[in-house]
């Protein structure tokens, strides 16, 4: 097979893991003040629940993100550079976002105060919501086109990206990720938690049918090709599989198959994209995969590094996913922690 | 100011400021590894207290070296489009090896230690942190093994007909001499970095306790703070050694690769044999060499850094104006601005901040010898001088490192990619072509102001954290949760609370 092909596959695969795992986490993220319910206290457990379900791996999922970044870079240096510095601006928000919810899922255990706490959860849910948001926007300029010039230089605007296709595509990945998100804390929860996240999710899954749906058509209709109404299929055979599952309970294949429709977007995608890694708009120029690909050489190379070292990485994550695989409640969350800024330990100095 | 010196100190500001946070979890990873892995081996319950302890601080500190990790690697491409697209075939190589070979590792096996402690078996958490650590050395060797490559570009080709760099040998840019200088040189300088943090801290902590007196608190001083002086006293002779070592090779690697730099380092006009090391220069650096005094200078050191000659014929070491006479012979004297280039990075910058790399270590040392001195023979002390030296020296080194990485990137200038004048010379990128061409300069300046409020907000909020927990000392005592444990006690309630949730 072609590698330059090859590594438009790879990277439609890094950015399946990690719209997949992240998408979770975001999805927890933007959740934190909707799932929880009751007094005040029982709500803060709620939501050190919802943290504690994706604190040990949250940051293993978003290296999945720098990884389809630098492989992007690594096998295709037009597309990054036409890319990165094209998005600058909505890159810079996702970014922000990305930086304050890193801190604050990290600090927010580490001073038990109501203020501290609550700023925290603000960076958490900003943080969750923005780049949920805007990588739809993102993706959604890239099935439409972007407007380049000859030498590959976007020069459409940054107004020109938040069309109406790639706003709907931002409402899109949100509302899969809400949903990915209520399932995963099905999954993942026990006692209350666990009914309200599952009946919030079998909502959300109607929801998201109708939204993704309606971008999916709108994508399938004015942008892509034939074959990829086969992913629209499956992504809309599993948003309906989605609902039954949650109703009868069946945490694990809610949760595969919500997997399923993410992953069915990303084949959409990239399919819709494919033989450009960004096709043309308005009668620019488009860059092809084979115009934006690495040498040979450095593509071979990149072929063995991914091929002994992605196998591992997939096993050793998925293991650290089996050690925590216990289901939470609120039973399970121990007294905080953290430190008080006032009271100093008593050493008796 | 353009887009160009703008993207300038914007990668300035955001590398440095990521640069703050890496060398202590580089350091402090291995260090907290060997108290953790002294605890399983002896059962002695102050190293599992020291490792808490150390243990917190570095978590807090990683956080802000994954957030502010983030925006460097994708900041190539957002700024620096056109030297992504000259350099990506052979850059991203190690860039992309770097989140696959050891990011994962290192968010993976962290989240497994941080929240594993009664989840899996002792040595599987014991190594799980020697993983982590090992990830944190890695991931600088292959991101040094890209910044080498653009100080010294090696197997790669220039491609005429696209304009590009053009790998040719995975192998030799990843045994790049320069590599093998600049890499055990930074993570030195790192584990001096985290000797110095443990050292001063736990210095701090001796003495605060055996001033106040009291049998027990003298006690916790001599059996807890006490170790963990000297284990730092050691970690920072070791490393010290090595950063003196290999900064010695740099310096003769820096000769034959950017006799620019050291020139400007000295800012020696004219060249000449047995070159003086000087210590202290006055006049206006910012304007040139010509009238610059050097007050004090130390004779022949600076022609040894390069050359390994004191004096003589072989000692002999370019000036300024030397260099930028060759190098215009050789690359041309216009920009594309058409105006003449010069092959002088800002003197000032580096005269300055080589002597602050080198002169900041001093603390280091003052600390280590004096600390080794009060904690000789089993003794704790209560001298407040030493103390006070103790907090002194912890910002010292992460200062030092600033400079380094201030001098070897300032020094490298007008280059972005350096030729490489020991071998193919056609692989070179001047600074000025590598800023994107497509970002105008209002949303740099955009994205600057946003990265400075938000790094500011979170350098407060660092400092606060590493404060408090610093000040709460070591925990009295520490239940050992492990599953080996709680099955020793018959303990088997597979439904208690967790032992640690955020
Ligand atoms: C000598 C070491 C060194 C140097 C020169 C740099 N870094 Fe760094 N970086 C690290 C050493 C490191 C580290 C110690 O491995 C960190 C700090 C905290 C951490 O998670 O890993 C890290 C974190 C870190 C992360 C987050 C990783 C995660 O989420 O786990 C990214 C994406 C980068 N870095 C990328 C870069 C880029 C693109 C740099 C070049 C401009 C750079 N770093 C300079
Ligand atoms: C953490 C360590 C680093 C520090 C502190 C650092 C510091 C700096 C500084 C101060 C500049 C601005 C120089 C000037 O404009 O006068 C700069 C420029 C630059 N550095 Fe580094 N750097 C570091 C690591 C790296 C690494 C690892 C790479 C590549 C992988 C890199 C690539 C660049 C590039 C592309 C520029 C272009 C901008 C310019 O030259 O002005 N740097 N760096
Ligand atoms: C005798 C002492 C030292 C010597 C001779 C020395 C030498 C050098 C040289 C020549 C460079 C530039 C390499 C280049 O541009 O190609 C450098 C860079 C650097 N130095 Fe030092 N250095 C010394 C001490 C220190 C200390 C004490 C620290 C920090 C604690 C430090 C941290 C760094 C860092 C972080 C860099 C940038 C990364 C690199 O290029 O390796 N150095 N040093």
């Amino acid at each position: 097979m072609d590698l330059a092909l090859l590594w438009f596959v790879i990277i439609a695969v890094l950015w399946t893991g990690y719209l997949v795992l992240e998408g979770f986490d975001f999805g927890v993220g933007m959740l934190m003040s909707v799932l929880p319910r009751g007094s005040k206290e029982h709500r803060e457990t709620e939501r050190r629940v919802l943290v504690n379900t994706i604190g040990p791996v949250w940051d293993g999922n978003e290296v999945w993100l720098l990884t389809a970044g630098g492989a992007t870079f690594a096998a295709f240096p037009e597309w990054y550079a036409t890319m990165f510095s094209g998005f600058y601006l909505p890159l810079l928000i996702i970014l922000v976002g990305l930086i304050a919810r890193g801190v604050a899922f990290e600090y927010r255990g580490k001073i038990a105060d109501a203020t501290w706490v609550r700023r925290c959860d603000l960076g958490i849910q900003l943080g969750s919501w923005i780049p949920a948001v805007m990588w739809g926007v993102a993706f959604g300029n890239l099935v439409r086109g972007l407007l380049l010039d000859e030498g590959h230089q976007y020069v459409g605007g940054f107004w020109a990206l938040l069309n109406p296709f790639a706003l709907l595509g931002g409402l899109t990945t949100a509302t899969l990720f809400l949903l990915h998100g209520a399932v995963f804390v099905a999954l993942k929860t026990d006692g209350e938690l666990r009914l309200r996240a599952q009946r919030l999710a079998s909502g959300l899954a109607v929801v998201a049918l109708v939204v993704a749906g309606g971008w999916a058509v709108w994508a399938q209709l004015a942008f892509s090709v034939a074959w990829t109404w086969a992913a629209v299929a499956v992504a809309a055979i599993a948003l309906a599989g989605v609902v039954v599952a949650t109703r009868a309970r069946r945490e694990g294949v809610a949760f595969t198959l919500s997997a399923v429709a993410i992953a069915s977007a990303v084949v959409l995608i990239f399919g819709s994209m494919y033989p450009d890694v960004i096709p043309a708009l308005d009668g620019g120029t488009s860059l092809g995969i084979a115009e934006a690909s690495s040498t040979p050489y450095t593509l071979t190379v990149m072929s063995w590094v991914a091929v002994v070292l992605t196998p591992l990485v997939i096993a050793y994550q998925a293991w650290t996913y089996w050690i925590f695989r216990r289901r939470l409640s609120t039973r399970d969350i121990p007294a905080s922690a953290g430190l008080s800024w006032q009271k100093i330990k008593d050493a008796a100095f | 100011m353009d887009a160009l010196d703008l993207a300038r100190w914007q990668f300035a500001i955001t590398t440095v400021y990521h640069f703050i946070f890496v060398p202590l979890t580089i350091g402090l990873a291995p260090i907290v590894a060997g108290m953790q892995t002294a605890w399983v081996m002896t059962k002695n319950e102050r190293w599992l207290r020291l490792t808490k302890f150390f243990g917190k601080l570095l978590l807090i500190n990683f956080a802000l070296g994954v957030v502010t990790g983030i925006w460097q690697e994708f900041q190539f491409g957002m700024a620096w489009s056109e030297y992504s697209r000259f350099v990506g075939d052979v850059f991203g190589a190690p860039l992309a090896m770097e989140a696959l070979a050891a990011f994962f590792v290192e968010s993976v096996f962290l989240g497994l230690w941080i929240f594993g402690w009664d989840r899996v078996s002792k040595k599987v958490h014991l190594a799980s942190i020697w993983l982590f650590a090992l990830a944190t050395n890695l991931s600088a060797f292959f991101i040094l093994a890209a910044n080498s490559w653009m100080q010294h570009p090696v197997g790669t080709v220039y491609n005429p007909e696209t304009g590009r760099a053009e790998m040719e040998s995975i192998g030799a840019v990843l045994t790049n001499n320069t590599l093998w200088a600049a890499f055990p040189h930074t993570v030195s300088a790192a584990w001096l970095t985290a000797g110095t943090f443990v050292c001063g801290i736990a210095t701090w902590w001796m003495v605060r306790l055996v001033r106040s007196r009291r049998p027990e608190n003298v006690e916790t001083a001599r059996t807890v703070y006490r170790p963990a002086v000297v284990l730092g006293v050691w970690v920072m002779i070791i490393s010290g050694i090595g950063v003196i070592w290999s900064g010695d090779v740099q310096g003769k690697l820096m000769y034959e690769q950017q006799p620019g730099k050291m020139s400007s380092a000295e800012a020696l006009c004219t060249g000449t044999e047995a070159a003086e090391f000087s210590i202290l220069a006055v006049g206006p650096l910012y304007a040139g060499c010509e009238d610059v005094d050097h007050l004090i200078s130390i004779p022949g050191v600076t022609s040894f850094l390069g050359t390994g000659h004191f004096s003589g014929p072989e000692s002999y070491l370019p000036g300024v104006y030397d260099v930028q006479e060759q190098y215009t012979e050789r690359y041309g004297d216009t920009t594309a601005a058409g105006e003449p280039v010069r092959y002088t990075p800002p003197l000032a910058v580096t005269y300055w901040s080589f002597r602050l790399m080198i002169g900041l270590a001093a603390f280091s040392v003052a600390l280590a010898l004096a600390a080794l001195w009060f904690t000789r023979k089993g003794r704790v002390t209560d001298n407040l001088w030493l103390s006070r030296l103790g907090l002194l020296a912890i910002p010292m080194p992460f200062a030092a490192c600033s400079f380094g990485w201030i001098f070897t990137e300032v020094g490298r200038q007008p280059w972005a990619v350096a030729p490489n004048p020991t071998g193919i010379d056609a692989v070179r990128l001047l600074t000025e072509r590598g800023v994107s061409t497509a970002v105008p300069a209002g949303v740099i300046l955009t994205s600057m102001i946003v990265f400075t409020v938000v790094y500011a907000v979170l350098g407060v909020v660092w400092f606060r954290l590493m404060h408090r927990y610093t000040i709460e000392g070591a925990p009295d005592s520490v239940p050992d949760v492990s599953p080996e444990a709680r099955a020793a006690a018959g303990d088997d309630d597979a439904d208690r609370p967790l032992s640690f949730a955020y």
